[in-house]
């Protein structure tokens, strides 16, 4: 990393175990991702391999107890880790955000039994997990799911349909929310299903415009049966469990845009340091400086931001959730917008798959839409501050 | 047996150093620092020493300011067994360095001290071949394959023309070449557990030694810009350029 835009960090007064796990994070991602993330970009390849090697850094379970092989670290702990691989690919670090996130639920949610079935796997990262929630026609109005699963006998009968999933068909678990009982959040119940459950099956690979090198695909069930032992807690509990995990997913993908922009800065300070126009160096126009300053302004506000709110979660404060639901939008918003200043900077070159930028625009776009849409979080921020209507 | 491996704390190799404005050497202000690379090689082939049964203890050993730490930290992380930090602010020149690792060898007595072969700040590559003088043990330098017995030592060393394997007795003092190994990641639960391993705070006083500059630096400056080549037309022309602006041939 160049020494003039060194990461802020040290503002924030990170103790000496969050400097070496960022430290050796941040090795990790430069050695063994950053080198392929163009190359899997453009073939749309799936790195199940480097994926599985930070299964034994404890990037499997990072806040999953360590007796089934969790790292047992905090929430501002895993933003430093997802800040650091998003530097090197935003996809890539936005999978292994999913894949802690269903871990988190098995290990919170889940009984003795299921905990020591699921998660040693899982921890060692032997096995990827997906999270299925979205449906067709339910996004924000997650309540609304209408996937069902109908209890038979020692199993659960499942039809319906999942969208959006990210890992679908390579991944070997599905954390999936179901509808159990009544309309509305309390009929929801929470299945951890496995890639070989009969009448699983996955749609194609959807064509997308950024996080090119993780499958998305629908998650189709057609009378499919699940026994009644991969229930999660308790029927009719599934939407209180989608929602514990939101604050901590909101975290990691602002964690991703984070260190998607902090790689878009660095590229701009090196490019236009480099390039010369008009007889010097381009970044000696002032113009091109206020864009530069404000780029490492906005970056440093929303590691800030990012890290208070991660700090909030770590802490239990009641008005976590307001937190997270800032931070997502705020970093989301203000990261994209670094990437695409920074894909300006570079002119015409920024356009060209080579230098990086426009994959950090591509992949940088969809933070602002999942994990609750940016019109979701300024709901919850609202609610926060005037009441429910 | 037991193995020390000496730290330092450098400026990380992927920072893009600025030489200070007077000249008086390289601004170290809000830069990266990590451990020397070939001290990381140093470390990694001790804890595999030590997993192969070859090994009993790995004490990692670091000269610096009280942030070296870190580096200490990082060792102990990857599986070194416990530290020692000799405080010393300012810079610390290799014979320096060289008198304290003695100290710390003669209260220790490894089997074998293996040391990066030269760190990549001021890359003086004087360390370890001081130390093995001070101390009168055999030195085994630029090593990238080390083969440990009992009482003896196999090593392979890097020369310019290629491989050279000697014999050495112990205890030995090593240097690390690039090739010896690849350096592991540091597991998170092994960042965690580091710092229950005990780290142990000493000072230069402690081993008689005074921290004393021998040497003055005049002036630090970049390497000069590269100048842009340019396109020949023909042989003709490269050979009167050769021959009467480059003056080679």
């Amino acid at each position: 990393m160049d020494a003039k835009v060194e990461s802020g960090s040290e503002a924030f007064s990170l103790n000496a175990d969050q400097r070496a796990i960022q430290e050796m994070s941040q090795a990790f991602a430069a050695d063994r991702v950053a080198p392929h993330a163009l190359e899997w970009d453009e073939k749309r390849h799936f790195p199940a391999d480097v994926i599985r090697e930070t299964g034994p850094l404890g990037f499997g379970g990072i806040y999953v107890r360590d007796d089934v092989g969790g790292s047992a670290l905090g929430r501002l702990d895993a933003v430093l880790i997802f800040e650091a691989l998003a530097a090197a690919c935003p996809g890539f670090s936005s999978f292994i955000s999913i894949h802690n996130m269903a871990a988190w639920m098995i290990d919170v949610f889940g009984n003795e039994e299921q905990r020591k079935r699921f998660l040693p796997k899982l921890t060692s990262m032997e096995w990827l997990a997906s999270y299925c929630l979205t449906e067709p026609g339910a996004g924000s109005d997650a309540a609304a799911l209408k996937t069902r699963a109908v209890k038979s006998g020692d199993h659960y009968v499942i039809n319906g349909s999942k969208q959006f999933i990210s890992g679908a068909g390579v991944s070997d678990i599905y954390v999936t929310m179901v509808r159990t009982g009544e309309d509305g959040p309390n009929g929801v119940s929470t299945l951890v299903i496995p890639k070989d459950a009969p009448g699983l099956s996955f749609g194609p690979a959807e064509k997308k415009m950024g996080w090119h090198m993780q499958p998305t695909r629908q998650v189709v069930f057609e009378d499919c049966r699940v026994p009644v032992e991969n229930l999660l807690s308790d029927e009719g509990q599934g939407f209180r469990i989608a929602m514990a995990g939101l604050d901590g997913g909101r975290l990691n993908i602002a964690a991703c845009s984070l260190g998607g922009a902090q790689s878009a800065v660095d590229k701009a300070v090196a490019y236009t340091g480099e390039r010369e126009a008009f007889g010097q160096k381009i970044n000696r126009f002032q113009g091109l400086q206020f864009k530069l300053a404000d780029m490492e302004t906005n970056l440093n506000a929303s590691r800030m931001l990012l890290y208070t709110a991660a700090a909030r979660l770590d802490a239990k404060a009641p008005d976590a959730s307001k937190w997270s639901a800032m931070a997502k939008r705020f970093v989301t918003d203000t990261c994209f917008d670094i990437a695409n200043d920074a894909l300006q900077l570079h002119g015409g070159y920024g356009y060209l798959h080579e230098y990086g930028l426009e994959k950090l625009v591509r992949d940088l776009r969809v933070h602002q839409i999942l994990e609750g849409t940016n019109e979701i979080m300024r709901v919850i921020v609202a609610r926060h501050m005037v009441g429910r209507s | 047996m037991k193995i020390l491996v000496p730290v330092k704390r450098v400026i990380d190799h992927n920072v893009k150093i600025r030489v200070k404005t007077d000249g008086s050497g390289v601004d170290l202000a809000n830069v990266k620092m990590s451990m020397n690379p070939f001290d990381e090689i140093a470390v990694e082939e001790a804890i595999r020493l030590k997993e192969a049964g070859k090994a009993d203890e790995v004490v990692v050993v670091s000269i610096g300011p009280a942030q070296a730490q870190d580096v200490l930290r990082t060792a102990l992380a990857m599986g070194a067994d416990r530290a020692i930090l000799i405080t010393v602010d300012g810079t610390v020149e290799p014979l320096t360095v060289a008198k304290l690792l003695k100290g710390v060898a003669e209260n220790e007595q490894p089997g074998l001290v293996i040391l990066g072969k030269q760190a990549i700040d001021d890359d003086a590559n004087q360390t370890g071949q001081m130390l093995a003088a001070l101390l009168g043990w055999s030195q085994a330098t630029f090593a990238s394959r080390i083969d440990l017995g009992a009482d003896r030592a196999k090593v392979t060393r890097e020369v310019d023309g290629g491989l050279q394997v000697i014999d050495v007795r112990l205890p030995a003092i090593m240097t690390a070449d690039l090739r010896l190994n690849q350096p592991r990641y540091a597991s998170l639960p092994n960042i965690m557990k580091a710092k229950k391993k005990p780290l142990e705070q000493k000072t230069p006083q402690d081993f008689g030694v005074t921290v004393e500059a021998r040497l003055r630096v005049l002036r630090t400056e970049e390497p000069a810009v590269r100048q842009g080549g340019i396109k020949v037309a023909n042989t003709a022309e490269l050979f009167d350029k050769l021959k009467n602006e480059a003056g080679v041939i």
